[in-house]
């Protein structure tokens, strides 16, 4: 029980995790597509797992337009793949 | 916490997963124009193995080396216009999504794809190169909606139902060995145009 993850507990947080745990990297667009979700609703549930240093940001420009990149960092897919056992173990 | 809560958890994390790890830009028109090439060929091909078509119900067809290689020539060039026509739409559609044209998705898509089609297209040469010709078109078909299912894991969904129709249209093929080349055109032109309608109606309307 103690090794759930408070930052997981919100669906889209967790929404954001999953898809970045299997894709390289991902795009804003991407995220707001797949999670379906307003822009400022996204940011700030992307500005809450970048503070705790589970994802990392890149912001470059792509065709003249500004494209913002999501990595999952180490620390984050540890502590991803902690909750996701945490959650095993309580539903056994 | 109610078990209810985290067993939709897993749920939506396995949704997410699967879902993000699509590509889903392939574009309906890359279908259609690989179903027009494909006709094309298959018609030029035509008026070259049968130089006097007899109107009989079964065709035999002596391939001399000259147009064993036209043959060869045809089949590469129409190979080679579908790939190119292919990827300039399915790019001018991942521009419209904001989706890179060789991410990670698009990188998984092609590798999955390919792995049973060069496979195929290895062992058609060497049938071809032993003179079992007759077998050449349906496992063409065969490996080819093979290659389809096993991508369809990494795309729009709709592509596994193709696959498993040129799967059953080259096991039927080879019943009827001497009529390869329709069942060829019927595969790779009539059912790609009819894919690649469907899917731009689906997902570019």
């Amino acid at each position: 029980m103690k090794d759930l993850n408070k930052a997981f507990e919100n669906k889209i947080r967790l929404g954001i995790m999953s898809s970045l745990v299997v894709n390289d990297s991902m795009n804003f667009n991407a995220l707001k597509e797949l999670l379906d979700v307003t822009d400022g609703n996204l940011a700030s549930h992307l500005k809450t797992l970048e503070s705790n240093e589970y994802i990392s940001v890149k912001k470059e420009f792509l065709n003249r337009k500004p494209n913002t990149t999501y990595k999952i960092t180490r620390l984050g897919k540890r502590a991803f793949v902690k909750h996701i056992k945490a959650i095993e173990q309580l539903l056994k | 916490m109610s078990k209810e809560k985290y067993i939709d958890d897993i749920r939506e994390i396995r949704e997410m997963m699967d879902k993000s790890s699509r590509f889903i830009s392939l574009s309906g028109w890359s279908g259609v124009s690989a179903g027009i090439f494909a006709l094309l060929g298959a018609y030029i091909g035509y008026r070259n193995i049968y130089v006097d078509p007899s109107y009989s119900a079964y065709d035999r067809i002596v391939l001399s080396s000259e147009n064993w290689w036209t043959l060869l020539l045809i089949a590469i060039t129409t190979l080679l216009l579908s790939i190119i026509f292919g990827i300039y739409f399915t790019t001018r559609k991942a521009r419209q999504n904001n989706q890179p044209i060789w991410g990670s998705t698009s990188k998984r898509l092609v590798v999955n794809l390919m792995i049973p089609l060069i496979a195929g297209g290895i062992l058609c040469l060497m049938l071809l190169m032993k003179g079992y010709i007759g077998l050449v078109a349906p496992m063409t078909l065969l490996f080819y909606g093979l290659s389809l299912v096993n991508a369809s894991k990494y795309t729009l969904s709709e592509m596994k139902s193709l696959g498993i129709l040129e799967i059953v249209l080259g096991l039927v093929a080879i019943q009827f060995i001497g009529y390869g080349l329709i069942f060829w055109t019927v595969g790779f032109g009539l059912l790609h145009i009819i894919y690649g309608i469907i899917m731009h109606f689906r997902y570019e309307k």
